[in-house]
């Protein structure tokens, strides 16, 4: 499903030999987040040493993708031109289980009636180009 | 111990607050505000020997610009708290006897509407460097300027406590009727009603428009030196009594605590600890406020009420400066404008001085001996 007419804004890497791992995961339908070697924490967003004790070492752990929304906001002026067709849309606070929390999107839900604080979501992999496989959640149908 | 006392705010100067100075200079309006605190201080050019400013003028050029040579400068780099960290800075350096008399100053002439249009269609066109943001929040779709993330903080305070738009709307209509007395603030004379806010538009949902800051273009500028100096100066002295503040993450989203506890948890304790002083016997509060809900949710953290009560505080309770409880008397950003340069929150420091020193005209607020600023 991969749309060469993309026009939003891709990731762009600060440090992509950091950060590779992480996106090569979503392409195979992985989410994968740092999980320190030394304090056994997880962290987010990815960066050299551990925030929480501060040492290197640390491993790309696949994770469940299971996650409650810990905030939202609908958006109705994006800060981007090409989002404009989207609006209203969920730009959101998402908690894994695993207790990071990460922005995206809730998608495949009623914007805005079928959101809800603390709503129990589970990740999606959106393909929006033949490189880019970008992180979104929708809610947990159990 | 700390710097109880030991140092003084003694003279300030602004020039109002505007949505754009079309034929003015940055390093103007500077140069405006220098001189009209030096003036209202009583002192030289020449006495002034320490120079804080604005991250977004290298502090040295600033110095050069207007000729001063200062044996200490300091460029604050905490965003929106810097005005209110330069006076903490400044104090520090005075009560170690490294300076006498340090100006703090912020201020911007913003490049005209139509050159930011141009600028604006240019960088569409352009990719900001490459960050943490452009890879991790970017491709999700943020909102305009801040908005977004205090969206993300207001739609959890009202979850969490049941904080009611009504409450929110409050917040602006009394900084508002503050700003309309306030010749120096971008919405003179124009006050709102509750249903103003509730009609102006959501820039993103529970957000709106009303509730957000307009960047503006403006100066202001204080002098701040010894208490022992500042005895013999014309000014009323304004002694900082205390202060404090971590820095502990730059994005709300990265707080370790929910999102609706900001930093100031622990610099209120702090600086009111400083300063022997009870969260209740502050008079008044002159706090940051790019949006309705920062400035409540920092009144909670401040103890001014309990975690969660704010909305109910300002229903009940009138923040204009006849209030029982005035808050942000100039009309703060949300009234007065958000100066660029950071000087958006540098007006709570130098109203603070003006209300102190009994110089706020007909926004006087009758008991102004101790108030609390948060940038
Ligand atoms: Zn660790």
């Amino acid at each position: 499903m991969a749309n060469s007419e993309y026009t939003k804004p891709l990731p762009r890497q600060l440090e992509p030999e950091l950060t590779d791992p992480f996106w090569e995961g979503t392409k195979r339908g992985e989410l994968l987040i740092p999980h320190c070697s030394f304090c056994a924490e997880f962290f987010w967003y990815p960066r050299e040493a551990c925030p929480h004790c501060l040492q290197p070492g640390w491993e790309w752990v696949p994770v469940s993708g299971r996650a409650r929304l810990h905030t939202y906001t609908v958006v109705h002026q994006p800060a981007h031109p090409a989002f404009a067709d989207d609006v209203p849309y969920a730009f959101a606070v998402i908690q894994l289980d695993e207790g990071i929390r990460m922005m995206s999107n809730v998608v495949e839900c009623d914007i805005p009636n079928g959101l809800e604080i603390n709503m129990p979501l589970e990740v999606v992999f959106d393909t929006v180009t033949d490189d880019w496989t970008l992180v979104k959640f929708k809610p947990l149908v159990s | 111990m700390g710097i109880r006392g030991k140092a003084a705010i003694v003279g300030l100067y602004e020039i109002p607050t505007k949505k754009e100075y079309p034929d003015r200079t940055t390093y103007g309006l500077m140069a405006e505000v220098a001189r009209g605190a030096i003036i209202d201080a009583g002192l030289r050019k020449e006495d002034i020997d320490g120079l804080i400013g604005p991250e977004s003028l290298n502090s040295i050029q600033l110095a050069e610009a207007l000729g001063m040579q200062p044996r200490f400068t300091a460029s604050m780099t905490v965003h929106g708290a810097s005005g209110a960290a330069s006076i903490a800075r400044a104090a520090e350096a005075i009560s170690a006897g490294i300076v006498d008399y340090v100006m703090c100053i912020f201020g911007e002439s913003r490049p005209r509407s139509s050159s930011r249009l141009t600028a604006q269609a240019q960088a569409g066109t352009q990719l900001p460097p490459a960050s943490r943001t452009t890879e991790w929040e970017v491709p999700y779709g943020p909102v305009i300027a801040m908005n977004g993330w205090y969206g993300l903080m207001k739609q959890r305070h009202m979850f969490e406590y049941g904080t009611t738009q009504e409450q929110f709307a409050k917040v602006v209509v009394d900084q508002r009727f503050n700003a309309a007395k306030n010749v120096n603030s971008v919405w003179y004379d124009q006050p709102v009603t509750v249903d103003d806010v509730l009609n102006s538009r959501y820039t993103n949902e529970p957000l709106h428009l009303l509730e957000s800051v307009m960047p503006c273009s403006g100066a202001h500028a204080v002098i701040v030196t010894s208490a022992e100096r500042a005895r013999a100066l014309p000014n009323p002295p304004v002694y900082i009594l205390g202060v404090g503040g971590p820095a502990t993450h730059h994005d709300i989203i990265y707080t370790d605590d929910d999102i609706t506890t900001t930093p100031v948890v622990d610099s209120a304790p702090t600086a009111l600890q400083m300063a022997q002083v009870n969260a209740r016997d502050i008079q008044m509060a002159q706090f940051y406020d790019c949006y309705t809900i920062l400035a409540m949710a920092c009144l909670e953290d401040a103890g001014i009420v309990q975690k969660g009560e704010i909305g109910p505080f300002y229903e009940s309770t009138d923040t204009t400066y006849k209030g029982a409880f005035p808050v942000n008397t100039d009309g703060g950003q949300i009234g007065a404008g958000q100066t660029g340069g950071t000087g958006g929150g540098f007006r709570h420091v130098v109203e603070a001085a003006r209300q102190i020193m009994g110089r706020a005209g007909e926004r006087q607020v009758k008991e102004a001996d101790l108030c609390l600023v948060n940038g």
